[in-house]
């Protein structure tokens, strides 16, 4: 099972180093972290992607709760929250297959944001799948290289976390 | 804050919060980094005893705090000497015993230059401190230092680490030290929640052998009256941990002896055959529960804790109650009703059936010296010492043999079994305590761990007493390579490795060495009259076994008896 957990964070020294050791030390398994500045630049939020049935998500949350820059530690559930991430893509291409890409990038949603004439950037967002998917589309015409921010989530709603 | 500001340089500032949080004696060892701050402990009357080893200087800070309750103080240079406080940091942790480890560090400017006598010592230490500052600017001491002696003291307590640059201590700073602390992060709960305590007593009064299971959370929030209170309120048996053992009386008709692998086996039977299992301030440590999926198996688990990360962290608890345990027994006490003894008597008789037909012993002999004999002869000579231990089967004797009657009596590393910790950690007890006598039960290979503390001991006039358990052997390692190596004794014999009568005697200390029985006696005497330091090398039979035994992995019931019969 896979949990998002929203991870509120003052923001000093250190503190990635902090919630990274615990989950080395602890042995938890980490699928994606990503981590920025709030509306409060003294706090940093980061979300974390967690494998692990309830029990060991569960102890996850009260580890990184003991770290004493963790303000608060919230599992987003999935039908409560929203979640994205964001994938850069750089494709090969040339005048032969630029159309051909174009078109996935539209039908995606995603957008064109570097042209050469050898390859093409790509940004897209949007959850895991629809990352996985444009990804396995782009594949045939060569993707020279990927990066994508992990996970990022909100409660949906007024509620926050 | 206060109002009126002084001006000063970092190094007196540290001085200033040390004094401003009653701290009255630090451990520590100078170096290069730390000048300034030496030159301000010499102006000062802050009393500093010098170790000999830095690792002794954090092991005594935490003997000060275990026999105190207030924050134990150790101070190292950079690199090498922050390195040693390492295993005295780590043994902190796993017993969450307050402390406040202060390290030298380079200048600011040369951090991460692999500079002379760099270490990163916040990185190391990260996962073995309750939490750890590296000093940025001069102007956030009096914080740090504030947030650093509030964190290790409240909540679960546990050692924190303020690294400090030298230049940090040069710099000039308006000092004024902060009334309270702000950590957003940092909240402890004391109070149980009110509905969990209700669904506890509850519990409690429903059940019908219910067995309470102590641990040093009870020595931590200074528990060991309402723990008293409580348990003869609902007449309920007390087992306690090792790190527990001082929470009870160990002579009170109540109490059970300590559980797991060498506890007594009526301790393992009461939690192997109890319906409810009221835990405080205990970890459900594996050297207690052996087998897990054995553990307590018809019992109903209460876990009273202050760290909720210990709920349900290795056996899933029914009811837990987070908070501290002070609070939750006295409010427990309120809302349980009392317990006649009489309508507990079919539980207590079956305990005291099971204490009479096994009880703890050994085989007495009229030649060979005993070490469990040796523990009950220091009882007998002193009866309210405090007791501090290394690590190894005279650890476990002292466990067994000495009777406790009041906390912070028994100092012993529980959760890392670190050999060489118990006579610096004597050292810092004594120099808590003055007026107790303060015994180290030594294991001749965990003494020699440490041993060049008896300089420290013998400088700053610390009369504390090492009892030597001489069996020439690393005996616990030897003990499993006997019972599960066919007795390939491989690298455990360390027999006349060190005569330590004359050891003691190069240093200035009392020697004295016992081979009889009959010695015994006048040599505590001896030593007790003394008013020094003494080591008294008792010369034990060498292939002693502690028994009982669970071995490694087994149900607690499993429980096997290892002395030799003649
Ligand atoms: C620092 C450290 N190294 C190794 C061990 C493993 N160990 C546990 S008990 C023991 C033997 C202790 O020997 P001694 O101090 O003579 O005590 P005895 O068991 O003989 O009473 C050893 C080597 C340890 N606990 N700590
Ligand atoms: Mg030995």
């Amino acid at each position: 099972m896979r949990h998002t957990l929203a991870v509120l964070v003052e923001n000093k020294f250190g503190v990635l180093s902090r919630v990274a050791g615990l989950f080395a030390r602890r042995g938890y398994n980490i699928d994606s972290l990503a981590v920025g500045v709030t509306e409060d630049p003294n706090i940093s939020r980061m979300t974390l992607v967690v494998r692990g049935d309830d029990h060991v998500v569960e102890q996850v949350g009260k580890q990184l709760n003991k770290l004493i820059d963790v303000i608060r530690v919230t599992d987003l559930g999935a039908d409560e929250s929203v979640e994205r991430e964001l994938a850069l893509i750089k494709v090969k291409s040339d005048k032969d297959t630029r159309a051909e890409i174009i078109q996935i990038v539209d039908i995606f949603r995603a957008r064109i944001i570097d042209v050469a004439s050898k390859s093409i950037i790509i940004e897209v967002t949007g959850d895991e799948e629809k990352i996985a998917a444009i990804e396995k589309l782009l594949k045939p015409f060569g993707i020279k290289e990927l990066v994508r921010t992990g996970r990022i989530a909100l409660t949906r709603g007024s509620k926050s976390s | 804050m206060s109002e009126n500001t002084r001006k000063m340089t970092g190094a007196r500032a540290i001085i200033e919060c040390l004094y401003e949080e009653n701290v009255e004696v630090i451990f520590g060892y100078p170096g290069g980094v730390l000048l300034h701050i030496y030159d301000e402990i010499y102006k000062s009357d802050l009393k500093h005893i010098l170790v000999r080893h830095e690792q002794a200087a954090a092991h005594a800070a935490e003997g000060y705090a275990r026999a105190t309750g207030k924050v134990g103080v150790c101070l190292a240079t950079s690199g090498p000497g922050a390195t040693n406080l390492v295993t005295g940091i780590a043994n902190a942790y796993m017993d969450s015993i307050p402390m406040v480890a202060l390290t030298g560090q380079v200048p600011r400017s040369m951090i991460g230059n692999d500079a002379f006598q760099e270490a990163n010592i916040t990185g190391i230490t990260m996962p073995i401190t309750k939490h750890n500052y590296l000093v940025q600017d001069a102007k956030d001491l009096p914080r740090i230092i504030k947030e650093a002696f509030h964190i290790a003291s409240t909540g679960r307590p546990g050692p924190v680490l303020i690294d400090l640059p030298k230049d940090i201590t040069t710099e000039e700073i308006e000092f004024s030290y902060p009334d309270e602390v702000d950590l957003k992060g940092y909240k402890p709960t004391y109070k149980g929640n009110l509905q969990q305590v209700k669904r506890a007593a509850s519990a409690i009064e429903k059940a019908h052998q219910p067995l309470i299971y102590a641990g040093g959370g009870i020595l931590g929030s200074n528990a060991s009256e309402e723990l008293l209170q409580f348990a003869e309120h609902i007449q309920t048996p007390v087992t306690t941990t090792l790190t527990g053992i001082g929470g009870f009386p160990t002579q009170h008709p109540l109490y059970v002896g300590m559980p797991g692998m060498h506890g007594t086996k009526y301790a393992n039977y009461a939690i192997q055959e109890c319906d409810l299992l009221i835990a405080v301030g205990a970890r459900f440590d594996d050297r207690v529960t052996g087998k897990l999926a054995s553990f307590a198996p018809n019992a109903k688990i209460l876990h009273i804790d202050i760290d909720p990360a210990e709920i349900s962290k290795n056996i899933t608890v029914d009811i837990p109650i987070v908070g501290d345990a002070k609070n939750i027994l006295a409010s427990l006490y309120k809302y349980v009703k009392p317990v006649e003894k009489e309508n507990r008597k079919e539980w207590l008789d079956r305990i005291e059936g099971w204490k009479k037909s096994y009880p703890l012993h050994y085989v007495g002999e009229q030649d060979g010296l005993k070490p469990q004999y040796i523990i009950e002869q220091i009882y007998e000579a002193c009866k309210d010492a405090i007791i501090v231990t290394e690590v190894g089967q005279h650890q476990m004797w002292a466990a067994q043999y000495y009777k406790f009657s009041q906390p912070r009596s028994f100092i012993t590393s529980g959760g890392l079994g670190t050999m060489g910790y118990g006579y610096p950690a004597s050292i810092g007890a004594k120099v808590g305590k003055p007026d107790r006598v303060v015994f180290n039960i030594a294991g001749d290979g965990s003494f020699q761990m440490n041993s060049q503390e008896i300089a420290t001991a013998v400088q700053n006039d610390i009369p504390v007493i090492v009892a030597i358990m001489n069996n020439g052997y690393l005996g616990m390692v030897r003990q499993w390579q006997e019972l599960f190596f066919e007795k390939r004794y491989s690298h455990t014999c360390i027999r006349d490795s060190v005569d330590f009568v004359k050891l003691a005697e190069a240093y200035g200390a009392v020697g004295i060495r016992v081979e009889k029985t009959s010695e015994v006696k006048p040599a505590l005497e001896k030593a007790m009259n003394s008013g020094k330091p003494v080591i008294i090398d008792f010369v034990v039979e060498c292939e002693e076994n502690v028994s009982p035994m669970v071995p490694a992995g087994a149900p607690i019931n499993e429980i096997l008896d290892l002395e030799r019969k003649e």
